[in-house]
């Protein structure tokens, strides 16, 4: 099984090896420390202002769970209420299918240039190197995503898509790049947070009111009235939304949410996990063309409807949760392997957490990346805590390491297939089976036990060979003289501390 | 009160000293501990590394082992250990029955997950004791581990216990509810960030100018006092329950 789905993207290296680099970057650390920190402290604040938070979290997850179990009929009422308010609906089984229908619909206008809303369902198909490749120039119109599009990088946060870059170095970019795309930055541009924003709002304005042709992605789309929504902060997103004729949106499946009433739980929930904002800025709500006549807004509607892995993933039924995921971005500011490795180091625009289970599922486990991802954390917890739809993203770990080293039934592109355990899992799977005989047997782990204690003199502090991994940065425990068995049996324990011993009354 | 102490292979193996600790501290609470000698491992390394199926016997082995009559409680000085059987083995006897494999193996398991508790939560829920007697004169800082803090929801219960130890002086540890990188298999499979982590970890301990780094689980007690020996750090690490099991008679050496 390999990650073709995707296209367009470059074979990345397992995580360990590119975290191995990351770890290293003390820019890119410090970086990252300092934005999650505060992200995440902020977020905290916004969301213990709400007594009903624990409420609006598990009525969010249970609004996607309703969806998902019925999300045929509810796409089916999307199509149709889209239909009615004058929009055209295009189903794409994968990321091929849905970059030729756009690039289809915007040779159809004739254009060469779109203006585009931050969105994560185009980055997923690679639709800007798609278009690029038929002659057709994506501007990126949302502040990080242009600083991202302008150094010719990857993003490596959904939120803050360059929040790996400091001031100095987005001013940089800028200066040198800004030029070959459009409006070149003012002379003598500073690292200032007002400076740059100027500028990139310059450059941006004469490619609104070129652009003919939007592509955006969306936040959420109601299926009894088919109405999309894009919840942004900049004002980028209005534009785009409403001055260009033709208005193309691509979204993946799993954005449906039954009725309008439903977004009263999201409305809440997403602002406050992803920029810590109690309301969010510019909500942008639209509904086909049909009040293309009386009012602003694009004449031409099209709606793409990705799938790309989600169907799939919809079949396992500890993996389906991740399709609840909202893309705030709150388990990426808590994750400590993210603060550490980056972004990057995920192999996908889905960093962090949420990134290391549904990249292994939009995708299949086939790639060294993909079957690396599910190994990417501590289990520590923090991403499922701070979910504002519940996901337990630990459990889903667990499940597809399951999957990596056990193999077993899975759906791909509809079909179900057995997958093998996954290569280089070998000696780990020997030394469980090995565990796990020694463990069945009381006698056999004492004998161990024992012979440790008795060579103890020999072991060293560090390991070679594979134990490396944990001695190079960690000495090892000193084993014990006796391990507790034993000690227990000579002295029976309890009559050893037989004294002092005093009742607890009522117990 | 009768209860079983489920000490944990690593403890069993390695840290023998805090099996002596509980022990010696419910013992002097008025607690009758027995250690079933047939005890080996709850299953959690393999079940979080992804070998669920190789986890099932050695939870039933538990099970059987534990789920007797015979106890009361059965008590663990491992938050995550203590998360694995209360709230892991209900999801594996769950799991079973999702793969057609019936009721069996939850019902096997269900007698062990109602009466397993961490060891402060059986001191603070079971015993209702916050003021176990002990005397330790040092400057401690705590961290939270993992499991303890989120699944099994410990909350201010071990801050509770060590406030009231007299002579203890308790200082707050900067980022305590950050992860400290151990993770189990983690720990070799992504080395680097899981060094990263418990350096900070480490560093952040140190900024508190404690003389011991106390935990509930010494699976991260020795990733972090692993660390703390490789950078000739002088804050120490010590489990939970060697500092209530010190008192002014017998102090901990
Ligand atoms: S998994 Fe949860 S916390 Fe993470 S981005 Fe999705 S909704 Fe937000």
């Amino acid at each position: 099984m390999s990650g073709g789905a995707f296209v367009g993207m470059p074979a990345f290296p397992p995580f360990p090896r590119a975290a191995h680099e990351a770890v290293r970057n003390t820019t890119l650390r410090a970086n990252l420390r300092h934005a999650t920190h505060t992200i995440r402290d902020k977020r905290a604040r916004a969301v213990a202002e709400l007594d009903d938070w624990a409420e609006l979290r598990e009525a969010g997850k249970r609004i996607k769970d309703e969806t998902l179990r019925h999300l045929d009929r509810y796409l089916e009422q999307l199509e149709e209420s889209v239909v009615r308010a004058g929009g055209t609906v295009h189903w794409a089984a994968d990321a091929a299918e849905a970059n030729r229908i756009v690039t289809e619909l915007v040779r159809a206008t004739g254009e060469t240039e779109v203006v585009k809303v931050k969105s994560m369902a185009t980055q997923e198909i690679g639709l800007n190197e798609a278009l690029e490749a038929e002659g057709i120039h994506a501007y990126e119109t949302d502040l990080a995503e242009l600083i991202v599009q302008l150094g010719k990088d990857r993003p490596s946060h959904i939120l803050v898509p360059a929040i790996h870059r400091n001031r100095g170095e987005i001013r940089d970019i800028f200066r040198e790049e800004m030029g070959a795309w459009g409006r070149p930055a003012p002379d003598g541009l500073t690292d200032t947070p007002a400076e740059l924003a100027d500028a990139a709002r310059l450059h941006l304005r004469e490619k609104f009111l070129r652009a003919k042709v939007g592509v955006s992605g969306a936040n959420f789309m109601v299926a009894e009235t088919g109405t999309l929504v894009v919840v942004e902060s900049e004002g980028n997103g209005r534009m785009c939304l409403t001055l260009p004729e033709t208005l193309i949106s691509v979204v993946g499946i799993e954005k449906v949410v039954p009725t309008w009433r439903d977004l009263e739980v999201f409305l809440q929930t997403l602002p406050r996990s992803s920029t810590a904002e109690r309301m969010n800025p510019y909500t942008s709500m639209w509904t086909g063309t049909s009040d293309a006549q009386t009012a602003d807004g694009p004449r031409a509607f099209h709606l793409v409807l990705l799938d790309n892995g989600r169907t799939d993933t919809l079949a396992d039924e500890v993996g389906r949760q991740a399709l609840r995921c909202i893309r705030c971005s709150a388990c990426l500011n808590v994750c400590p392997v993210y603060e550490r490795a980056g972004g990057h180091a995920y192999g996908s625009v889905y960093p962090g957490p949420i990134g290391a289970i549904l990249s292994p599922q939009l995708r299949g486990t086939g790639s060294e990346i993909d079957a690396s991802l599910p190994y990417a954390s501590s289990l520590c917890g923090a991403c499922y805590e701070v979910c504002p739809v519940a996901i337990d993203i630990p459990e889903v770990l667990v499940h597809l390491r399951e999957r990596v080293v056990q193999g077993g039934e899975v759906t791909r592109r509809g079909v179900k297939v057995t997958l093998k355990p996954a290569r280089g899992h070998a000696a780990e799977r020997a030394a469980m089976r090995a565990a796990g005989f020694v463990f069945a047997r009381p006698g056999a782990l004492r004998l161990g036990q024992r012979l440790a204690s008795r060579t103890r003199r020999f072991h060293p502090r560090t390991l070679p060979g594979p134990g490396r991994a944990w001695s190079a940065a960690r000495d090892l425990p000193k084993v014990p003289a006796e391990p507790f068995r034993d000690w227990w049996e000579r002295t029976r324990g309890g009559a050893a501390q037989g004294s002092g011993r005093q009742e607890v009354s009522g117990k | 009160m009768r209860v079983a102490l489920f000490l944990t292979c690593v403890n069993d193996t390695l840290y023998p000293d805090t099996g002596r600790a509980v022990v010696k501290l419910l013992t002097r609470l008025g607690v009758e501990v027995d250690f079933p000698a047939a005890q080996t491992c709850c299953g959690q390394a393999h079940y979080n590394t992804g070998y669920r199926h190789q986890a099932e016997p050695l939870a039933r082995h538990f099970s059987d082992v534990f789920g007797t009559d015979a106890y009361d409680a059965i008590v663990t000085p491992s938050g995550s250990c203590g998360a694995m059987v209360r709230e892991l083995y209900p999801r594996m006897g769950e799991r079973a029955r999702a793969e057609g494999r019936g009721d069996g193996l939850a019902r096997r398991l269900a007698p062990v997950v109602a009466k397993t508790y961490e060891l402060t939560e059986f001191l603070v829920d079971v015993l209702g004791v916050t003021d176990v007697g002990a005397y330790y004169p040092h400057k401690v800082t705590y961290h939270p581990t993992c499991h303890g803090l989120r699944s099994l929801g410990l909350g201010e219960r071990p801050l509770r216990l060590l406030r009231a130890v007299k002579g203890l002086e308790l200082v707050s540890l900067p980022g305590a509810e950050e992860c400290c990188g151990f993770g189990g298999t983690f720990a070799v499979k992504n080395s680097d960030v899981s060094a990263a982590m418990g350096a900070d970890k480490v560093r952040h301990a140190e900024s508190t100018g404690a003389d011991v780094l106390c935990a509930a689980d010494n699976s991260c007690l020795m990733h972090i006092g692993g660390t703390m020996t490789r950078l000739r750090t002088a804050v120490r690490p010590v489990h939970l329950a060697e500092i209530l099991a010190s008192t002014e008679e017998e102090p901990l050496s």
